[in-house]
């Protein structure tokens, strides 16, 4: 790639780190300028749209649209070339990527429809077909228009470079009718998505809003074909809103920094590869995304994935900690053999003895005031589901104590007591430790 | 009490047509807050109800039973639109659907939506005002109000702000309650409302349908519990396809027209529910 990005005459010997400054401050020239600003507003507009193709649940629908832009593309090639000699319109280009993508689209709907064959199924078959149709018209371009079909290639890889003020500037576009569209219809777009039925019921017409949405998803993907290409053009409505669900439960939250990362991936990434030679810049920013995606599926609280560990471990070390501590409650109390009971590692040893649940010098456990009444409550929990289990589930004895073993350590204050409650209607004597039939 | 007769399906566009002509029956009364006529549905063309014929008393709550694909969520999909009929006619207080859309809330079974969705208890409850609101307008502070106050009604006020997948599956069926209450509607669908849900949440149900029959509603739901019809519900429709018998449900709720329903199968069934009616009397004593 020849890139146009002129670092130009004021950075003689700036090192990586200032050029990167200046790419993103919009100081590196004309050209860089327009390609960074073009690619930032293309991932603000694909990350607001894309919340709402992932949750009406049609992300992959949007890989199918545009993988099926191409034969669109090449069909517009030879109208173009016929109509207007050497001179490719773009317009005309885009008009017919749309076209092939709302084709491919409708039949995948209509697969669905007539057929018992199921979405993804569809989806498969129209996205591989079409694609295919495209890969063989491009072929014969050449042919009938005699002229070499370089440049739809560009629209399979992308070709950020190529872009031109028109190019940001319909992005511009775009991006505001992405938002303006998100802001305005955020209850129609949200409730379509949640329950669709509901809405019908309501006598909205879902087909309606479904168009309206799949526009705005057309839009995007026909203006992000050039700088991201088809084949990747589909990472900048799914990666973005799926990271940013990470990080809030709320819609509207969801949605504006769904936009905040596809933006920041657009800026981003088209700077870094103007930075990096021969880096394709499309590919750069989806990896831009894919690190932002990243990050929120590791490091987000609540939904991450650390967050979850933490909790599980939590848990389980709570379980461990209740298991040694009715374990030793029991042979105290002389139920449990002192050589059956439970030996803690070291590290729940410590544990233990940090939040002061067992005392006394040693290797000997005894509990600590605390570590007693928490035993006690364990034992019981633990005796009244069982109990519960045989005189209602009709679990035999004997396999009762496996399938109590994790109940009893999350049986919270009202489950207790309705626990008791039902075991005292059932005749079963309540009794400080627990119950006995 | 009526008993229907076996009708086969009309299979032809000509057979429609006939059909529609020979279902001119006359206009029902505009009491019935539902009156069905002769409603088939077929999916890819296996009749999943055939001919049905209902009339809803008003002010009472009706329950329709039946075994599993029954096509009970079915009449009331077919009732509201959400499926095509084949052939057939529905109306609501002797008008179409679309002249009285604002008077019939709708509760869709629990499982028909994604709960991980990012929105609060109180914004699906605040869904149900969405048809007053109209589109592209927002929830003002007033709807939020109505919308809060169906959640109190529900016993789910503290977990307003909650997302709704920290919820359980009982606070969810409740908060789908809320937003039909939201709606407030003179006719009610819904759909398995106490399938799966825990001890308070089957009370607070039930407490808000005879609050709602005491409002002179009308409620219609898919139930699976024949123990517990007979105690909530007026009216029973028992539902096999085609409708087997509706009326009192003291009256269609008889081991008769139960094993018409469930076949051979009611004999275990009908074990099962003595017995556990058995011992529940044995628990009070």
């Amino acid at each position: 790639m020849s890139l146009i990005f002129s670092m130009g005459t004021q950075t003689h010997d700036a090192g990586f780190w200032s050029q990167l400054m200046e790419i993103l401050t919009f100081r590196a020239g004309y050209n860089t300028t327009t390609v960074v600003a073009g690619t930032t507003l293309l991932g603000i507009a694909a990350g607001v749209v894309g919340v709402f193709a992932m949750l009406r649940k049609r992300a992959l629908v949007c890989d199918a649209l545009s993988h099926a832009t191409l034969p669109g593309i090449c069909i517009a090639f030879l109208v173009s070339d016929a109509l207007l000699g050497d001179a490719k319109s773009l317009p005309l280009l885009l008009v017919g990527a749309a076209a092939t993508g709302v084709i491919g689209v409708l039949c995948i709907q209509a697969i669905v429809r007539l057929t018992r064959l199921r979405e993804d199924a569809a989806i498969g078959i129209v996205l591989s077909v079409f694609f295919g149709m495209g890969m063989v018209l491009l072929g014969i371009v050449p042919e009938i228009a005699d002229t070499p079909a370089g440049g739809i290639n560009h629209f399979i890889y992308g070709q950020t470079a190529a872009m031109r003020r028109a190019d940001a500037i319909l992005m511009g576009v775009i991006a505001l009718g992405s938002v303006g569209g998100a802001a305005v219809a955020l209850k129609e777009f949200s409730l379509v998505s949640f329950d669709e039925g509901f809405a019908r019921s309501i006598g909205w017409r879902v087909g309606l809003i479904d168009l309206l949405m799949m526009a705005l998803v057309v839009a995007v993907t026909v203006a992000g074909l050039q700088a991201v290409g088809l084949l990747l053009v589909v990472a900048m409505l799914i990666v973005p809103p799926a990271a940013a669900r990470f990080w809030s439960e709320r819609m509207a939250t969801v949605v504006i920094l769904s936009g905040l990362i596809g933006g920041l991936s657009g800026f981003m990434g088209s700077a870094i590869s103007a930075m990096v030679a021969d880096a394709p810049a499309g590919a750069v920013i989806v990896l831009t995304a894919g690190a932002f995606f990243t990050l929120s599926m590791v490091a987000a609280p609540r939904r991450g994935v650390v967050a979850a560990g933490v909790r599980r471990a939590r848990l389980r070390l709570q379980i461990a900690t209740d298991h040694v501590l009715e374990s030793i409650t029991e042979v105290e109390r002389g139920e449990r053999d002192p050589r059956d009971a439970r030996r803690p590692g070291i590290l729940l040893l410590l544990v233990l003895r940090i939040r002061r649940l067992v005392e006394g010098p040693g290797s000997r456990l005894v509990l600590s005031e605390l570590g007693r009444r928490r035993g006690a409550r364990v034992h019981r929990n633990h005796r009244l589901w069982e109990q519960y289990l045989i005189s209602y589930a009709d679990v035999a004895p004997s396999h009762v104590d496996w399938s109590v073993d994790k109940v009893e350590h999350v049986l919270a204050g009202h489950l207790v007591e309705e626990l008791e409650y039902a075991l005292i209607a059932r005749g079963v004597p309540i009794t400080a430790d627990g119950a006995h039939p | 009490m009526t008993i229907a007769p076996d009708t086969p399906t009309p299979r032809s566009p000509e057979e429609r047509i006939a059909r529609s002509v020979l279902d001119a029956r006359p206009e029902h009364s505009a009491d019935s807050p539902l009156s069905v006529h002769a409603m088939t549905v077929a999916y890819h063309r296996k009749p999943v109800l055939w001919d049905v014929d209902f009339d809803a008393p008003p002010s009472s709550l009706i329950t329709i039973v039946g075994p599993n694909g029954a096509g009970k969520s079915t009449f009331i999909k077919a009732c509201l639109g959400l499926v095509a009929r084949a052939s057939g006619r529905v109306e609501f207080w002797g008008r179409p659907y679309e002249e009285v859309r604002a008077r019939i809330g709708y509760v869709p079974q629990r499982e028909s939506v994604d709960w991980d969705f990012p929105v609060s208890a109180l914004d699906v409850v605040a869904m149900g005002r969405y048809r007053r609101i109209g589109w592209f307008r927002r929830v003002s502070r007033a709807h939020k109000r109505a919308a809060m106050e169906c959640l109190d009604r529900v016993g789910m006020s503290a977990l307003a702000h909650r997302q709704i997948s920290q919820l359980s599956g009982g606070q969810q069926q409740r908060v789908f309650l809320a937003r039909a209450l939201a709606q407030e509607s003179d006719l009610y669908f819904m759909d398995e409302p106490f399938a799966g849900v825990d001890a308070a949440t089957e009370r607070a149900i039930v407490e808000v349908l005879r609050t709602l029959r005491e409002e002179g509603k009308c409620v219609i739901c898919v139930h699976h519990d024949l123990e517990t019809a007979r105690e909530y519900f007026d009216h029973a429709v028992l539902l096999n396809m085609r409708v087997v018998a509706s009326g009192p449900v003291d009256d269609v709720l008889t081991h008769e027209n139960l094993h018409r329903t469930y076949g051979g199968r009611l004999t275990l069934l009908a074990e099962a529910s003595e017995a556990v009616a058995r011992a529940a009397r044995g628990e009070g004593s």
